[in-house]
């Protein structure tokens, strides 16, 4: 019997599993998918927005200005990566920058620090690859980048550090409410639990309905996406937006934290809530509109295109507290854009939420600390002298692309949440996120796999599920 | 641990062995190869099929037997060599930053550099194929290691994108392992890979070649179940309606080569932006004092025998950098790519010693004729039967004509269409 069971391995659920961990509960997380991360929080623009956008006095203005603030605790605490690099929203003619003086008395009316307005020129002066044709930006110093997937991981660490159970590869199918609350089935067995906390992203509507609660939809809203290699980020210092639309924030030209370029979002509702794949139309309309703002991009630079879905709400919000249909349910849901910015309050606002239905002590044993692995890439030479010395396995190169040693595989491999597929470890460590993109080490990874883990190389999967990498012996070989 | 040796080489395939030698024959004793593998020989260790060495050799070896003929010289030549040393960072004074397991972090002050580290395959996103990202598209050089080296099939029921060498062996390879191979797809109107190739790995095996057709979809959540392959017009752009699901659990690319110049960019010498790879005179020195380049990290070659010959080629004229015997590099003469000509190898000439030049057609064309110009005046033609992109094509200048270029101040190769 859990006292709390979250549902959903994303951003929020993670959020919401770390700041549960800091109380005495019993506190565990069921995920659909084989990792953490697989949905929206692995495939979004990464941004961590400064708050000016969200209409003021919605959930949405709320927990972003507070989640932009806490991003350098979680940098602290928990070996996020976060870079406060600042964004410009531009202004390409007059309506434009009547639409920048809106947004920023809207920052001001939200609490956001630091907005200025700034001229074409100085624009350009702070970006030099900007657009001749842009007029005017607004500046927003608080703006920053982090890395969604690392994000997870690292809460999620942490949480399971501290006491979270978290079970990967168990779908929900069936909520049934009982004396003591709520009996959740998946196909690996029932779990009891007095409280949920729904953060299931693009399925958090079904996850209602099984609870009995049908007062809201999630409208799947997909975003495909253009990554560039290491050599085309360098020229793009802060986030570009274009001045937002209807359908968002329009199509943005951003650094990563890891030293890539990234441009999109398109925002397209589609009713297929697994489909991120990615189209001729959204691609060849992400490659134009990003033009508009960085002419200089250079397509060829284009190592990969993903596709991600935002879980839009049918009331317009996020959906933050307990269900007024089934008490004991909480939803942590709807969270689209700026939902990677909000998370962190958000994450406090469910375990708030928790704490008001379930009185309870703080945990004695928490450790808000959870260290990173050692990062041989971005490591000085003379770390990097150091952690051969201590272990040789640091010295050999795995993903020749971004410099992933053999050692932070294997750590990956034995983590407190460990990885367990190919996709899982390339969260983790960014082996396969290169220029070859695992051309080269995904054969070697699934050796180490094998060796470490004793999964077998027939049996090792991309994502989980029927995503095998090979599918039998050659001739020859040993039986099947 | 810091040490200085007269030349570093950087990659233990087939341009890095054949540079050790030929720099030891040039009587330089301080060599040393870094490789970052546990094995030497580079990629030939994946390539199991035969044809290799027929140039060179005048018999039809592996991959490996090629390799292992030059491992075995360099052996015997005791020329140090360093596997599972990984070269971090290069930089203009010619310091090289490598690790090592064992050795931790080394510091190697070489007088001079041969760089030799290959070539990469251009992956998926390079190329933009939009659908979703199911496990089974691979690289055919991905599904050539696992296929090769660990024993493993990358699925049954393939669809290879792309008619560049390694997809045209790894579709026969695997009809041998008994998978499917339904098509092989090709934007151009004629295969990347070589005429031989086309013959022995397809045509022998009804593959269908599909000829301007790509991928323009990728369909299967988790494990790849279709693709759709269209018809594209002559500007390579797919046409409306003639797209085709093909069932498949596999798709290997086979769709380029991009050598691999990350370490060259850091000591910032020139690039050639046709080739991927350096700019370079006739003894393969770049744009920086004392750094050569050779094999495939200069351009993409179809034949490792001509690997090793520009091998060759570099090793000599570093031997001489470091002798003190020549200085390379001033009053160059540079080598244009003229009418239908993709690029031309060297891209300038910086002396008179007889030398070879290297071109690719820029499309497939038959007959006419191949010229060299000095200035305006032709030095040499020859007939051509067929030129094509997929097949390196060498001409040789003897010291009166690049005596000739050296007057005129340039140079061009270029191709004359047959008279009608």
């Amino acid at each position: 019997m859990y006292d709390v069971i979250i549902i959903g391995a994303g951003v929020i659920g993670a959020a919401a599993a770390r700041e549960l961990s800091r109380l005495r509960l019993h506190t565990a997380v069921l995920e659909a998918k084989a990792d953490v991360a697989m949905g929206s929080s692995g495939a979004n623009s990464a941004i961590v927005h400064a708050g000016y956008d969200a209409e003021t006095g919605t959930a949405m203005a709320r927990t972003n200005v507070a989640g932009n603030r806490l991003y350098d605790r979680w940098r602290e605490e928990l070996a996020i990566p976060f870079i406060r690099n600042g964004s410009l929203v531009l202004a390409f003619d007059d309506a434009d920058m009547a639409t920048l003086e809106k947004l920023r008395m809207q920052g001001v009316r939200n609490g956001v620090e630091g907005q200025r307005i700034l001229s074409g020129a100085k624009a350009r002066e702070m970006e030099p690859t900007l657009s001749e044709d842009i007029v005017g930006a607004l500046y927003q110093p608080m703006g920053g980048i982090t890395s969604p997937y690392q994000a997870v991981v690292a809460l999620m660490e942490n949480a399971a550090q501290n006491g979270v159970q978290v079970y990967l590869s168990h779908p929900v199918t069936g909520i049934k409410q009982d004396r003591n609350g709520f009996r959740i089935q998946t196909p690996e067995g029932d779990f009891h639990t007095k409280l949920i906390v729904n953060c299931a992203g693009v399925q958090a509507d079904r996850i209602a309905r099984l609870a009995g609660d049908d007062s809201f939809s999630i409208i799947p809203r997909r975003g495909e996406y253009c990554l560039y290699d290491k050599r085309e980020g360098a020229d793009v210092a802060h986030t570009l937006f274009q001045p937002p639309g209807k359908m968002g924030k329009g199509i943005l030209v951003t650094p990563t934290v890891d030293g890539n370029l990234l441009t999109g979002p398109t925002a397209r509702d589609i009713d297929d809530r697994d489909d991120t794949g990615t189209t001729d139309i959204g691609i060849g309309e992400v490659l134009i509109k990003s033009a508009r703002s960085v002419p200089g991009l250079n397509r060829r630079g284009v190592i990969r295109t993903f596709a991600g879905l935002r879980a839009q709400a049918s009331t317009g919000d996020f959906i933050l507290g307990e269900s007024e249909a089934v008490p004991g349910l909480i939803h942590g849901a709807g969270i689209c854009s700026p939902g990677l910015s909000a998370a962190p309050a958000i994450g406090r606002e469910l375990a708030d939420a928790v704490r008001r239905l379930l009185p309870c002590e703080d945990n004695p044993d928490f450790d808000p600390y959870r260290e990173a692995i050692p990062n041989f890439r971005e490591s000085d030479w003379e770390t990097r002298e150091r952690l051969i010395r201590e272990d040789p396995r640091y010295g050999r190169i795995v993903c020749r692309c971004e410099t992933v040693t053999e050692a932070e595989i294997v750590s990956a491999l034995h983590r407190p949440l460990p990885a367990r597929t190919l996709d899982a470890i390339k969260r983790r460590t960014r082996a396969g996120m290169g220029r070859c993109q695992g051309g080269f080490c995904t054969p070697r990874i699934m050796e180490i796999i094998e060796r470490e883990l004793g999964i077998p190389i027939l049996e090792q999967t991309k994502k989980g599920g029927a995503s095998h990498m090979v599918t039998g012996r050659i001739k020859g070989g040993r039986a099947q | 641990m810091t040490r200085d040796v007269d030349i570093a080489i950087i990659g233990g395939g087939p341009a890095g062995l054949a540079a050790a030698l030929a720099a030891r024959q040039a009587g330089v004793e301080d060599i040393l190869i870094l490789e970052r593998e546990i094995h030497l020989g580079g990629i030939l260790n994946q390539c199991i099929h035969n044809g290799f060495g027929l140039h060179r050799f005048q018999e039809e070896l592996t991959g490996p037997e090629y390799a292992y003929r030059f491992v075995e010289k360099v052996k015997e030549a005791e020329i140090p060599c360093m596997t599972e040393a990984m070269v971090l960072s290069i930089t203009g004074d010619k310091s090289i930053y490598a690790i090592h397991p064992h050795e931790g972090l080394m510091h190697i002050r070489a007088g001079a550099i041969i760089l030799a580290m290959g070539c990469r395959e251009r992956p998926r996103g390079a190329i933009l194929i939009p659908g979703e990202r199911p496990a089974g598209v691979y690289t055919a050089g991905m599904a050539q290691k696992l296929t090769n080296m660990q024993g493993y099939m990358p699925g049954q029921e393939i669809v290879i994108l792309g008619s560049g060498d390694i997809g045209l062996i790894m579709a026969r390879r695997l009809t041998w392992e008994g998978a499917e191979v339904k098509m092989v797809c090709e934007i151009m109107p004629y295969s990347s890979g070589l005429a031989r190739n086309v013959h022995q790995c397809l045509h022998d095996y009804d593959i269908p070649l599909r000829l301007q057709h790509t991928v323009t979809a990728i369909h299967g959540r988790e494990r790849l179940e279709a693709v759709t392959v269209s018809r594209v017009d002559d500007s390579m752009t797919p046409i409306p309606g003639t797209e085709e699901r093909v069932s498949c659990d596999c798709l290997l690319l086979s769709v380029g080569l991009i050598p691999e110049n990350e370490l060259s960019h850091e000591i910032g010498v020139e690039m050639d932006p046709v080739t991927g790879g350096a700019l370079v005179d006739e003894g393969r020195q770049t744009s920086a004092a004392g750094v050569f380049a050779c094999g495939n990290v200069l351009h993409v070659h179809d034949l490792v025998d001509y690997v090793s010959e520009e091998a060759e080629i570099a090793a000599r004229s570093a031997a001489a950098y470091i002798q003190g015997k020549k200085q390379y590099g001033e009053k160059t003469v540079s080598i244009q790519p003229g009418n239908g000509i993709r690029y031309v190898l060297p891209q300038r000439l910086s002396g008179t010693e007889p030398t070879e030049l290297y071109f690719r057609g820029r499309d497939v064309y038959r007959g006419g004729r191949v010229e060299v110009l000095a200035g305006d005046t032709v030095i040499k033609s020859r007939k051509v039967i067929k030129l094509a992109p997929g097949e390196m094509e060498r001409v040789k200048l003897g010291a009166e004509e690049l005596q000739a270029i050296r007057e005129a101040g340039s140079c061009e190769v270029r191709w004359i269409k047959p008279e009608e």
